[in-house]
């Protein structure tokens, strides 16, 4: 596993980035924008998880099979909440009683 | 027995070299975190599902959280993992004396952050929000305050698993505190504290999205 | 009829002696041993179960045990034989002891944690049987909700905690098999060079790693909703119960796919080793393995077809459900072409196979039946289901972790089992099976409903049947305890390779010693070459 070691000023740029995502999903949180509030909210949540994944965890030198290994918790993750969902909304939907 | 090699805590019996040993150990402890996905996962889908089916209700709850307290705490927690990460990077090149303060003070920062849950918790207690016998959302419809109850049993069933791992990981800090204050970290082996640097980013992945996803439910309607 | 040659030797067994060094062990051979010894004990008292219901059962009335305490032994039934027999077997002892040596390794990647998954399966074990003596709980081992939640009065919290500290013991011996493949193998031994039993525990690992977790949540949920009464499956509440059921079907229908793959896994070896023949599309199997693995997850909601689950999902894990079979049928049909031409012996192990793979077929087959939606709507909640999942469970897995078990017996103990009496045991577990459970299959079709245990009088003459094949089927399973047992004392010295197989572990002793290998192997050859391996086959019974 190679040894590389990132510098003291990228950790730096990460964390003043993270700061500064955090700050514009609250201030965006008060601004309507309707249903996508829930996206914006969600798409920059992601990216603050990739910032920490790829340099604070060492992702980005990582072997494939770490990212492999990340790339499967959130395919499972997105099995459960999303074939659940399947249910949850589309209850009467097909007209039949009670479902 | 071919190779026999006394065990170190670099190289025991069981692998052949160092790098083999290391590679196990974050492979072992990537697992473990995606075990931890799926068991956060299971709260996040029944945020989801009620989410979905209650909207409005969850809304209002929501609004109820200070954001501003609850973004400074997510700043809190970012900084910890800023300084964790200086510490598995002083690890790295062997600087006994920055990884010691470096853990220290990313102790303190989730120290920090749990002393502000508390703080959080207690308020939710003196206004009734906590789910039970004595819950009672003020201004909310009596038919609806059950569904507000259940924004609250989520809101306490998973900040609490995540500060019952916070505490985890100062357990762990603490014990690698004591340890690198013994000398027993070196940049041939660092990996204990690399990996307790995995799990301690994951713990605050999680909050970067139970901050948005507690605190931030459509704050621009009016009250 | 002793030898001294097994004493002399230095191997696993006799390495050190005391309880200490059991109970503190590093040694993957022996925690896998303390595993067979727990999971027997459990198998028995799921057993002990069994035999209470069987007997209920005989008559339509419910004359000897109240309904409350018929609940009560359904679930007991249950919860003893998933989480500490049919989830552990396999993987835990089998596995344990095999996967190290079949990669040519010397233990596996993490050996005190193994052996604090033991420590955990008996913690589990320990407060399940303390709710069982307790007074028990009688929630259906699915626990349900609101009815365990909020309704019950038995000790669900104490029977929860055991099954959520067991299912770390899952998590960890998972996770301890994935990085153990991953970067333990020996020199030489590349992925498609590993015995398919590698595979299945491989993929099994994987299903406990991945679904393990969410069955763990939603039992932390199910106490904060009954000690702490804040809910999310109350409906009082606004919460819905159908929630429940998804989170706890999403980990139980894979579950269902650990307790079979290891069990195919076996089979693997055995049909191979039997016919002298490489397994028929080696890769196929392999890839069979994963393939179930990933599917398995994605077909939970075929549990819920009769709950207030939204007919558009229904027909989503309908569809779904039938893809899962593929792969498990991809494994019959290559078993099968691997026999084909093979220079077949009838040793028990493979009278075990044989049983397998006709049991696990039926099974397999009704598990299509009931993935039709329109179907399962009249069979659900019957004993047509309750006949399936046996013909499974029972006939598929524990087929094959007998077989496994004997045809591992004189590696890991030195000695050979006898030979006529287990070939008897194995016809009579077969013949007692299908008595036990194919009159199910016409019970449940006529709409005898599970759980149950007051009947109409026409049913009876098939639950007669069914009792009379359990007592069978009793008498079977206790006689391999008994031979088992014997042969440690007086069953005949085993060689390295009885069997002539191939595989990593039949090129050490038996029993190994304490590292596995005098020298690590270096592999050169692909997996199953029969032309390696001398003629070592002794003739047994």
């Amino acid at each position: 596993m190679s040894e590389h070691i990132d510098s003291i000023k990228t950790y730096t740029v990460v964390w003043l980035v993270l700061l500064a995502l955090t700050a514009a999903t609250t201030a965006v949180a008060y601004v309507d924008l309707g249903p996508f509030s829930v996206v914006v909210a969600l798409v920059i949540a992601v990216c603050k998880m990739l910032l920490v994944a790829l340099f604070f965890m060492h992702v980005r030198h990582s072997t494939k099979l770490t990212r492999l290994v990340l790339l499967g918790a959130l395919m499972w993750l997105g099995i459960l909440i999303l074939l659940t969902l399947t249910d949850f909304s589309t209850r009467g939907v097909l007209g039949v009683p009670g479902r | 027995m071919a190779e026999a090699h006394v065990e170190t805590l670099a190289l025991r019996e069981q692998f052949d070299t160092a790098e083999q040993q290391k590679d196990a150990s974050t492979l072992g402890m990537w697992l473990f975190l995606i075990t931890e996905v799926m068991f956060f996962g299971g709260m996040f889908l029944a945020y989801t599902v009620y989410r979905h089916l209650y909207p409005m209700v969850f809304a209002v709850a929501s609004s109820s959280l200070d954001a501003v307290v609850g973004a400074a705490n997510t700043a809190v927690l970012l900084c910890s993992s800023f300084t964790m990460v200086l510490a598995v990077r002083a690890s790295q090149l062997g600087q006994r004396k920055a990884l010691i303060v470096f853990l220290i003070l990313t102790l303190i920062l989730g120290f920090a952050f749990l002393g502000v849950k508390a703080y959080e918790w207690n308020l939710k207690f003196e206004e009734h929000h906590v789910p039970g016998a004595t819950f009672h959302f003020e201004g909310m419809a009596p038919d609806l305050q059950r569904h507000a109850q259940l924004f609250f049993s989520l809101y306490f069933a998973m900040t609490g698993l995540h500060a019952l791992h916070m505490v985890i990981g100062v357990g762990i800090l603490s014990f690698l505190i004591f340890q690198a204050s013994k000398g027993r970290f070196s940049a041939e082996y660092m990996t204990p504290v690399d990996v307790a640097g995995l799990y301690w980013h994951f713990v605050d992945i999680i909050w970067i999205f139970l901050f948005p996803l507690l605190y931030l439910i459509d704050r621009h309607l009016p009250k | 009829m002793i030898t001294t040659a097994v004493q002399e030797r230095e191997h696993y067994l006799n390495a050190s002696y005391g309880i200490k060094s059991w109970l503190l062990t590093k040694d993957h051979k022996r925690i896998g041993l303390l595993y067979l010894g727990t999971v027997t004990l459990f198998f028995f008292l799921g057993g002990a179960f069994a035999t209470l219901i069987r007997i209920e059962l005989l008559t339509p009335q419910g004359n000897l045990v109240s309904s409350e305490t018929y609940n009560k032994l359904f679930t007991m039934h249950g919860v003893a034989m998933i989480f500490f027999f049919m989830i552990p077997a396999i993987p835990a002892t089998l596995g344990n002891f095999f996967l190290p040596m079949m990669i040519g390794a010397r233990d596996l990647a993490f050996p005190r944690i193994n052996l604090l998954s033991w420590y955990l399966l008996v913690v589990g074990g320990l407060f399940t049987l303390f709710a069982m003596l307790a007074g028990g709980v009688d929630t259906g081992w699915t626990f349900y909700t609101p009815y365990s939640t909020t309704y019950s009065n038995t000790w669900v919290i104490a029977t929860a905690l055991g099954i959520f500290i067991s299912g770390f013991s899952s998590i960890l011996t998972g996770l301890n098999f994935i990085v153990t493949v991953h970067t333990m193998r020996a020199p030489g031994m590349t992925w498609f060079r590993l015995p398919l039993f590698v595979w299945s525990n491989y993929a099994t690992a994987v299903i406990q790693v991945l679904g393990t977790p969410v069955v763990a949540v939603t039992i932390v949920l199910v106490f904060c909703e009954r000690v702490f009464h804040i809910g999310i499956f109350d409906p009082a509440l606004g919460g819905d119960p159908v929630l429940f059921q998804h989170m706890f079907w999403f980990y139980s229908h894979p579950a269902v796919y650990i307790m079979v793959l290891p069990a195919m896994g076996v089979i693997s070896e055995l049909v191979s080793v039997y016919s002298r023949k490489q397994p028929f599309g080696y890769r196929v199997i392999a890839f069979s393995s994963v393939a179930i693995a990933v599917l398995g997850f994605l077909v939970w909601g075929h549990h819920l077809f009769v709950s207030t689950q939204s007919v558009y999902a229904g027909l989503v894990f309908s569809f779904l459900s039938y893809f899962v079979a593929i792969p498990s049928a991809i494994k019959v049909f290559n078993w099968t072409a691997t026999l084909y031409k093979g220079s077949i012996s009838y040793d028990t192990p493979m009278l075990y196979a044989f049983g397998f793979i006709g049991l696990f077929t039926i099974g397999g087959l009704t598990g299509l039946m009931v993935a039709a939606l329109g179907f399962d709507v009249h069979v659900t909640d019957t004993y047509f289901v309750v006949a399936h999942f046996h013909y499974i469970m029972v006939g598929g897995t524990i087929m094959a972790y007998l077989g496994g078990l004997h045809y591992w017996w004189p590696k890991m103990t030195g000695r050979m089992y006898p030979e006529a009496w287990a070939k008897l045991s194995a016809m009579i577990i077969f013949l007692g099976f299908n008595l036990t459970f194919f009159p199910q299959f016409i019970l449940g079709y006529l709409g005898m409903p599970r759980r149950y245990h007051v009947y109409p009088d026409e049913f009876q003459i098939l639950h007669v049947l069914s009792t009379a094949g359990a007592s069978v089927l009793a008498v079977g399973y206790v006689m391999p305890m008994v031979y088992f047992i014997w042969s440690l004392r007086f069953g005949k010295l085993a060689p390295a390779n009885p069997w002539g197989a191939t595989g990593l572990e039949w090129k050490t002793a038996s029993p190994p010693p304490a590292h596995n290998f005098e020298e690590i192997p270096v592999v050169t050859h692909e997996a199953y070459d029969y032309s390696t391996v001398m003629g070592e086959v002794i003739e047994v019974g």
